[in-house]
């Protein structure tokens, strides 16, 4: 019992400031979607189009193929859980998780008998007969989740719901859900700004910035090939070189920058100006001659050893900071702050992208 | 204390606080006390203050079952003692003027504290205060020329074909009832717009999502959020009724009479002062029980008023 969503040129416009900007969407039965943004960039007002709260100025909003547009929040097959949860605190946990089956007037002892198997299903029982205010953190997420899961909705829209939880417990609560949304079936719809997040738990990823999507894609497509700066940046960190394209060729380039002439991947979008050549800190080597390609002299200026990798900063002519990351396999060597040396990245893996966001 | 004294130096600190205690000793403490003693005791010629009739007694307090009259009640008619039986119209108009209250206060509260533009809010509760600027009595009278029989009310509803003929609005209780609540409503509108302004939107909005009906959210959510401002609202607009004189003294009719009035007549008219204060704390103690009755069947504790 799960539906697709659909968002067909959608926009939102609140006064004059447009918070969603032609988004099309289609998000499958039983998918795990995240729209992952920065603050401020329309998920929130998406998830709210979705739930009913607010009505798209343009466009069209389907849940399983139905046009929902006018239909009351109460009406939509969808269950929201509030970024602050908004458990109702004057009921116990049982009376919560079964609120949705009490307006529609199942019987007391049903709706009891369901709160407990729900309660087991988000592996908190025993909690039934505990106000909210007495539960922990992750408790409180658990039950919010039971209740949203109580009238079995089509769809799971979840608004940032573990950014209030440490990191310990936000790790594990991602886990839960990606497991509780496997074993229900149920469309889950993520909102986010970690993308840690979105990458770990999501089938795909919607990346959206200032009310436009930037990239549907699933999460390896997301890091590994991204289809612009924006994108780039936002889900991961990159040594951003700043150069001119030439001698396209097959889908590779060569870029003339101030450091040297790379060879790179060139993107699908990267065309005219306003290119930049971005190359991950995981994807940069180092090295003590320069006889592999891609490689900038520098000298080691930083190395910090952070547990499973060392990042190491070199400073490579007119001052400019290079960041390469190498796993800490136990024999790592590195090199002395001060020491010059080389850094240097596989053509594959260094990728030539439109600076900012571009129009999908 | 120490607090005080640092920030004030001893003088002032010395000087507030000499003030508040005279003013709790000597203008609540000490009259109620005379009062309450005096109640006790005999109505006298001044020479036989003192003497030997000087009694206490509880026979102030006994005069409530002097003199019955014939009440109707659910078509049964019963001698009741005539001030019993202003004492319990006092109770059930204070009761109903207290629900009307709560009737009309919840929307607008619920309207300013959730679906009002934030920014107007201020403008209009300004606009409900205005009328406050206005002293108590001209708002009695203002209402009592309002519902007159030929006039403004009357003539308005006449000229829109709403009436075919004057109505009497100044009979029995029926403009006490609207001058009470016109002139409390802002008791009872205050706590709950406070408590309803403290209740997170998205509990409604998840209520809603959940499928609740309105009227569902209403009960289940908003209501029970806001129980103890409605109690404390509930609690100052029947005690301020029930004690009220100038209102049913201006909007009342000649088959009107408040608890408050029969007090005011043993006092003004009757010049015994010894009954009047007796009437008064039996008024004070039985509707302070009334209250208490009524918390306690709702379930509202002191501490959650007091919030």
């Amino acid at each position: 019992m799960s539906a697709g969503i659909d968002l067909e040129n959608v926009v939102c416009d609140f006064g004059s400031f447009r918070a969603v900007d032609h988004v099309n969407v289609s998000i499958k039965p039983g998918e795990f979607f995240s729209f992952l943004g920065p603050s401020g960039c329309g998920k929130t007002t998406i998830l709210r189009m979705i739930s009913g709260f607010t009505e798209p100025t343009q466009g069209v909003v389907r849940i399983g193929g139905v046009d929902v547009r006018g239909q009351r929040p109460n009406q939509r097959p969808t269950a929201l859980i509030f970024q602050n949860l908004a458990l109702f605190p004057l009921m116990t946990v049982a009376e919560n998780i079964a609120f949705g089956l009490e307006v529609r007037g199942i019987d007391k002892a049903k709706r009891r008998a369901r709160a407990d198997e729900l309660l087991r299903l988000v592996d908190l029982p025993g909690a039934a007969d505990k106000y909210p205010s007495q539960l922990s953190g992750g408790q409180k997420q658990r039950v919010a989740i039971a209740r949203a899961l109580a009238v079995e909705p089509a769809v799971m829209l979840l608004d940032e719901p573990l950014s209030a939880l440490d990191l310990k417990l936000r790790q594990h609560m991602r886990a839960e859900l990606r497991a509780i949304q496997k074993r229900t079936g149920v469309t889950f719809i993520y909102i986010t700004h970690d993308q840690g997040e979105a990458l770990a738990m999501s089938d795909r990823v919607g990346v959206m910035s200032q009310g436009r999507i930037q990239q549907v894609a699933d999460p390896r497509e997301i890091y590994n090939n991204p289809v612009n700066g924006f994108v780039a940046s936002f889900v991961g960190e990159n040594n951003i070189f700043d150069g001119t394209v030439v001698n396209p060729a097959g889908g590779m380039a060569s870029y003339e920058t101030p450091l040297g002439t790379f060879r790179a991947r060139l993107g699908e979008l990267a065309t005219g100006k306003g290119v930049k050549l971005f190359v991950r800190p995981e994807h940069t080597a180092i090295s003590l001659t320069a006889a592999v390609e891609n490689a900038v002299p520098v000298t080691i200026s930083e190395v910090s050893f952070e547990g499973s990798f060392i990042s190491v900063h070199g400073v490579a002519a007119g001052g400019k900071t290079l960041v390469a990351e190498i796993r800490n396999d136990g024999a790592a060597t590195v090199p002395a702050i001060g020491s010059a040396a080389f850094m240097s990245f596989d053509p594959a893996l260094g990728a030539i992208l439109p600076d900012a966001e571009t129009d999908r | 204390m120490q607090d005080l004294i640092r920030r004030y130096g001893a003088g002032l600190t010395g000087l507030m606080v000499l003030l508040v205690a005279f003013w709790l000793l000597m203008l609540v403490i000490i009259p109620n006390i005379t009062l309450f003693e005096s109640s006790f005791r005999p109505y006298l010629p001044v020479v036989e203050m003192g003497g030997p009739r000087d009694v206490y007694s509880v026979n102030n307090y006994m005069k409530v079952f002097d003199g019955s009259v014939e009440t109707t009640i659910l078509g049964m008619t019963f001698m009741v003692p005539v001030h019993i039986r202003t004492f319990f119209l006092t109770i059930w108009y204070s009761v109903t003027v207290t629900l009307a209250c709560f009737v009309l206060a919840y929307p607008i509260a619920f309207y300013l504290a959730k679906i009002a533009n934030p920014k107007s809010v201020p403008t209009l509760l300004l606009l409900l205060f205005v009328p406050l600027w206005v002293s108590e009595v001209l708002r009695a009278f203002a209402w009592w020329i309002i519902l007159a029989l030929k006039g403004p009310l009357n003539s308005l509803l006449l000229s829109l074909s709403l009436i075919d003929k004057p109505v009497r609005w100044i009979t029995d209780y029926d403009a006490v009832l609207i001058g009470l609540v016109y002139t409390y409503i802002l008791f009872m509108l205050f706590p709950i717009y406070n408590a309803i302004s403290s209740l997170d939107t998205n509990q409604i909005e998840a209520a809603e999502d959940l499928g609740a009906s309105r009227w569902r959210i209403h009960w289940r959510i908003v209501l029970p959020h806001s129980k103890p401002g409605i109690a404390s609202g509930a609690v100052m607009v029947f005690m301020l009724s029930a004690g009220s004189l100038l209102v049913p003294s201006i909007l009342g009719s000649t088959t009107s009479q408040w608890f408050t009035q029969t007090i005011q007549q043993w006092m003004n008219d009757a010049l015994d002062w010894n009954t009047a204060s007796a009437y008064a704390f039996l008024l004070l103690f039985l509707c302070t029980a009334f209250v208490s009755l009524v918390m306690w069947i709702f379930r509202v504790k002191l501490s959650d008023i007091a919030k």
